[in-house]
């Protein structure tokens, strides 16, 4: 009989922090600058240079924290975790081991099989390393150290899933949660939020854990359930052939569908952790904690109470609009600057998502101000445009962010309200289509939906579909 | 004002004529440069200077002190900076061949604010590679040679800017001291060297090489001169966050010429074996001169003194193994040329770049730290320095000061202690408790021996405390007078 | 302990900080990191038990910096004293991942 197996994952999930400045020094965080414009003798390694921490950094890991079920270290320190790679520019990674800021916590995911916890181990503060190009034509690399210093968490989850839809759970969980706390925009393809798989087998009943792997560059939740259903059916081929599982570092790479080992000769895994002279241990008061805790936003279950009970929306929508703080934040600003609900909802649901999704964007990258979705919607409500123009109009503002007002008188695009005009359009759609207008009189009400458009198309789209509606209703008795 | 007289003024008198318009910056400027031309071949104080640059910022700055900008003590005054402090624009090599060709684009903090108090970089001085070593020898630029007796070192790791205040190559200087390396060499050439407490002086900008333990100080004629130059160098500064703010940084104001019921020990375990009946002697001399002038001396046990050198060489080591990672031929120094990759140009740079103490330092460092040695080096020997900071606390709870040698012998002759290097580690064993606790200490000469090479007499004080050293340095100084230096 | 210093620690230590040692290098340095170690042991007589290990002599915490850009562009200066540069980046023999 065939054995069967059970997977056992933990993840280590590392995320750039959402703050302005480097972890140790004031260099921009900011992406896309030229080669090494964002760096100073401290984040390039210059002889002399000296580490002081940004409070924001702190401040993020600890709501986190809070918000993960941790417990906070009251005392926590920074090491040195030493290693020669070029995209390390000391030599060195400022992080922590012995002490990191926050311990022993855990998130709760929805499962097919009911909800349940994931621990997590700890939560520690670390600086990023530089970028590496590789030269082919030159043989050599090139270093920019723009992302060197910027600040990092590595959350370090227990063993505790067992399934590519429990990771995948886990991980959407935690990057709403970050969200949220608006402590990073969390995106797997830009690398603002990394995840390392260790995975390991064992038959199921088993008390000890297998060895395990670890597993780098998944750069989508697509590719991390690939890789554990890749890494899952390679480790069982290897005990089924009776061959020992070795712990490594292995890369995955997506477009092979398969992973390799890292491996180098030249390289000791051995760290030499130690406390970093150079940086003062971190003290933690209770004030301070009560302060955070009074700080810490709604998150998505109280948001999504909420939002049935004050806003009445469909579970549907709630489900969508909680999904990403970003988008919760331009709802809740377009309903107080005073448009209906539901409305607001509606632009989200259809526009916003159809045209996120033929772009393939993420709901964090909507660019559109609340005030001009509010405005877009007032200028509907007030039937100033028809529905065929708004959308055309919301195309533009989604992509441009334009003031909907502005673009509408700019482009003369407001329904005519002149009722004579309206009524001579109408006349003249009558008079030059006396087919359809038999038609209609001999009971084939769909023909009237002919002389609508006709109507719509000599007015260039500026009427009101209703209005011109009853008004030939009307003339033709 | 006729230069050899010119020369022989201590750092504030010659500010102070500057001042008064008795001489002038440039004067001074060209004095010096006149002396190391003189003595320069010999002594090889210095690895760079940069006369024409020196002396075109000695005119700007007199231009100040005319104009009323510059008032202090130090304006105008020459000064040599130990070279593993960052000097915007000027070579900075830490006597190593791995950083030949570094030219800082930003200056140490305690530069900065020598230049904000109006004294002109002469140059930078030699030292031990990275500061590692008592006797400025391990330099790849050559050994600097002590002013009193050029067959003998001029100790280290500050020799550099020792043998420079010696020589009169400049007025007074700044070092560095992470187990004595100000305070041994200024001892070893007759000269006053003072370690500030730690956090007291920023680091920026000083090359590390025991982050834990490093602080830069000034070496100088006099104790005067110590107290001017630690209060223009002391500085709160955010880039540092060991840096400590202080509001009790007037140092001169320490200078008093009265030690009437200073309460000063001698610690017993530091007059055992190894130390030369001479220095000895010399060091017991100063002891009852003090007394003489009223202090309360007496002998008392420290405890753990033997346990002190252990202790620093591994952490020293362990954060220097770490500090030195950064030198790797990529974001500049020397780059190996014939290496075939990354790996190959790593080990061939490193290699290649140190010297053989550097070398020693950083493999045992990285030893005590590796896996499986961490707790029984490294975790170990923080917690003797814990044990022995409390021993320090337990004896400035009934001292003011404690007073002793700052090394067991006078200086050696060149060549004799790179032989054996555990000989030379040990002779620091009076200078690291201080670093270790990071406690403030000075070393005033106070005799000489039978081959005429000075002696010197440390004075430690509990943290924050420099003032209690200066005043009794400063009463010691006086009270022995001119004629006996 | 000081035989725990032979030829294979000399090498991994060796792997752990980048320095490649001749022979005669490998022999010194056994012998001078033997003799180190012998004397650090030294640390064992001593009783350490419920004793905090102290990495900081002042008891100074929260040092912190405000989360405010203080740098501009200095790419020029920080490449300044680069060995190999291109297009504004340092140049490095070539990594494998």
């Amino acid at each position: 009989m065939a054995k069967e197996y059970e997977t056992v994952i933990g993840l280590e999930v590392h995320v750039e922090l959402a703050t302005k400045t480097k972890i140790f020094c004031g260099c921009s965080t900011s992406f896309g600058g030229r080669p090494n414009t964002h760096t100073c003798p401290v984040c390039t390694g210059m002889p002399g240079s000296l580490p002081v921490l940004n409070k924001k950094v702190l401040e993020y890991a600890v709501s986190v924290g809070l918000a993960t079920n941790c417990n906070i270290t009251r005392y926590c320190k920074f090491d040195r975790k030493n290693y020669f790679y070029p995209d390390n520019p000391q030599n060195y990674q400022i992080s922590q081991l012995y002490l990191p800021i926050c311990r022993d916590g855990y998130v709760e995911i929805e499962t097919a099989g009911g909800s349940r916890k994931v621990g997590i181990h700890e939560i520690h503060m670390e600086e990023d390393a530089g970028k590496l190009i590789h030269d082919e034509w030159e043989d050599c690399t090139l270093v920019d150290y723009n992302r060197s210093g910027v600040p990092l968490i590595e959350i370090v989850s227990q063993p505790d899933m067992r399934s590519a839809e429990e990771v995948i759970a886990y991980l959407e969980k935690l990057r709403l949660i970050i969200q949220y706390l608006g402590a990073s925009d969390c995106k797997l393809q830009e690398g603002s939020m990394r995840v390392d798989v260790n995975l390991s087998v064992r038959e199921v009943g088993a008390e000890q854990f297998g060895t395990r792997t670890e597993m780098k560059n998944l750069n989508s939740f697509r590719a991390i359930a690939r890789a554990i259903q890749g890494e899952r059916e390679r480790q069982i081929g290897l005990l089924e052939e009776g061959k020992a599982v070795v712990q490594e570092t292995r890369r995955w790479d997506d477009a092979k569908e398969t992973s390799y080992a890292m491996r180098s000769k030249e390289d000791a895994q051995d760290y030499r952790y130690f406390p970093d002279p150079d940086l003062t241990p971190v003290g933690i008061s209770e004030e301070y904690l009560e302060e955070l805790r009074a700080r810490q936003p709604e998150f998505r279950t109280e948001k999504m109470a909420r939002y049935k009970s004050e806003y009445e929306l469909p579970d549907y929508d709630i489900e969508i609009i909680t999904g990403s703080k970003h988008m919760a934040d331009l709802f809740e600003a377009t309903v107080a600057l005073g448009s209906q609900p539901k409305k607001v909802s509606n632009w989200l649901m259809g526009e916003t998502l159809r045209l996120l999704k033929e772009e393939e964007l993420d709901s964090e990258d909507i660019r559109f101000s609340p005030e001009n979705l509010g405005k877009l919607i007032a200028l509907t409500e007030s039937k100033a445009i028809n529905s065929t123009v708004a959308k055309e109009v919301f195309e533009v503002m989604f992509r441009e962010d334009v003031d909907p007002e502005r673009y509408v008188e700019e482009k003369g695009l407001k329904t005519v309200t002149d009722e004579s005009a309206l009524r001579g359009t109408v006349e003249e759609v009558i008079a030059s289509n006396p087919q359809s207008v038999e038609d209609y009189k001999n009971g084939k009400e769909k023909a009237i939906g002919f002389l609508v458009g006709q109507t719509m198309k000599a007015m260039k789209g500026k009427a009101d579909p209703a209005g011109v509606n009853r008004l030939l209703k009307e003339l033709l008795g | 004002m006729e230069k050899e007289h010119l020369l022989s003024l201590s750092a504030t008198a010659l500010g102070a004529a500057i001042k008064a318009g008795k001489t002038t910056a440039v004067e001074a400027m060209e004095a010096v440069f006149g002396r190391i031309g003189e003595r320069e071949d010999i002594n090889h104080c210095y690895i760079t200077v940069d006369k024409d640059a020196a002396l075109e910022k000695a005119a700007k700055i007199q231009k100040r002190i005319e104009a009323g900008e510059l008032t202090g003590p130090l304006a105008g005054v020459p000064v040599a900076v130990k070279d593993n402090l960052c000097t915007e624009g000027m070579l900075t090599t830490c006597a190593s061949r791995i950083l030949e060709n570094f030219v800082p684009t930003y200056s140490a903090e305690a530069v900065i604010n020598l230049e904000k108090a109006g004294a002109v970089l002469i140059g930078k001085t030699n030292m031990d590679e990275f500061a590692m070593g008592s006797t400025t020898e391990t330099s790849y630029y050559g050994a600097t040679r002590n002013p009193h007796a050029p067959e003998h070192v001029p100790g280290g790791s500050s020799g550099g800017s020792a043998a420079a205040v010696a020589s009169g190559e400049c007025f007074f200087a700044l070092g560095s001291d992470t187990g004595g390396s100000i305070r041994q060499p200024a001892s070893y050439c007759g000269i006053v060297g003072m370690k500030p407490t730690y956090g007291t002086v920023s680091r920026y900008g000083l090359v590390a090489y025991g982050s834990s333990l490093d602080q830069i100080g000034p070496l100088a004629k006099t104790v005067e001169d110590c107290a001017a130059v630690l209060e223009a160098i002391a500085s709160h500064d955010e880039k540092d966050s060991t840096s400590v703010r202080r509001e009790d940084t007037d140092f001169t104001s320490g200078l008093i010429n009265d030690v009437k019921g200073m309460r000063i020990g001698i610690p017993g375990d530091y007059f055992g074996e190894g130390l030369d009946p001479e220095v000895r002697e010399a060091v017991l001399q100063a002891a009852e001169l003090l007394k003489a002038q009223g202090a309360v001396v007496e002998e008392f046990d420290l405890s753990l003194v033997e346990y002190a050198i252990p202790t620093y060489y591994t952490i020293a080591a362990a954060e220097a193994s770490s500090n030195l990672e950064r030198f790797d031929g990529i974001k500049y120094g020397y780059r190996a040329e014939d290496a075939e990759g990354l790996h190959q140009m790593y080990k061939k740079t490193r290699s290649g770049g140190f010297g053989p103490e550097v070398k020693r330092r950083i493999m045992l460092g990285s030893f005590v730290l590796s896996s499986g040695y961490y707790d029984a080096y490294y975790l170990k020997a923080l917690k003797v320095k814990a044990m022995m900071k409390k021993a320090f606390d337990r004896a400035f709870e009934k001292y003011d000061l404690i007073l002793g040698p700052v090394a067991p012998t006078t200086a050696p002759k060149l060549g004799e202690s790179l032989s054996d290097p555990m000989k030379m580690y040990l002779g620091d064993i009076y200078t690291i408790s201080a670093n270790l606790a990071g406690l403030p200490g000075i070393s005033v000469p106070c005799g000489r021996d039978g081959k005429g090479l000075p002696i010197g007499l440390q004075l430690m004080g509990d943290c924050f405390q420099e003032k209690k050293l200066i005043r009794a340095a400063y009463t010691f100084e006086q009270s022995r007078g001119e004629g006996e230096k | 302990m000081a035989n725990l210093i032979n030829d294979e620690t000399i090498e991994y230590v060796g792997i752990l900080a980048k320095l490649e040692l001749s022979g005669e290098e490998k022999e010194a340095a056994k012998k001078s990191m033997g003799e180190m170690l012998d004397y650090i042991d030294k640390l064992n007589e001593l009783d350490t038990t419920g004793v905090e290990p102290m990495s900081h002599v002042f008891p100074v915490q929260n040092v912190f910096r405000e989360d405010v850009v203080t740098n501009g562009d200095r790419s020029g200066s920080m490449l300044q004293n680069a060995p190999d540069a291109r297009d504004s980046m340092f140049v490095v023999p070539k990594t494998f991942d």
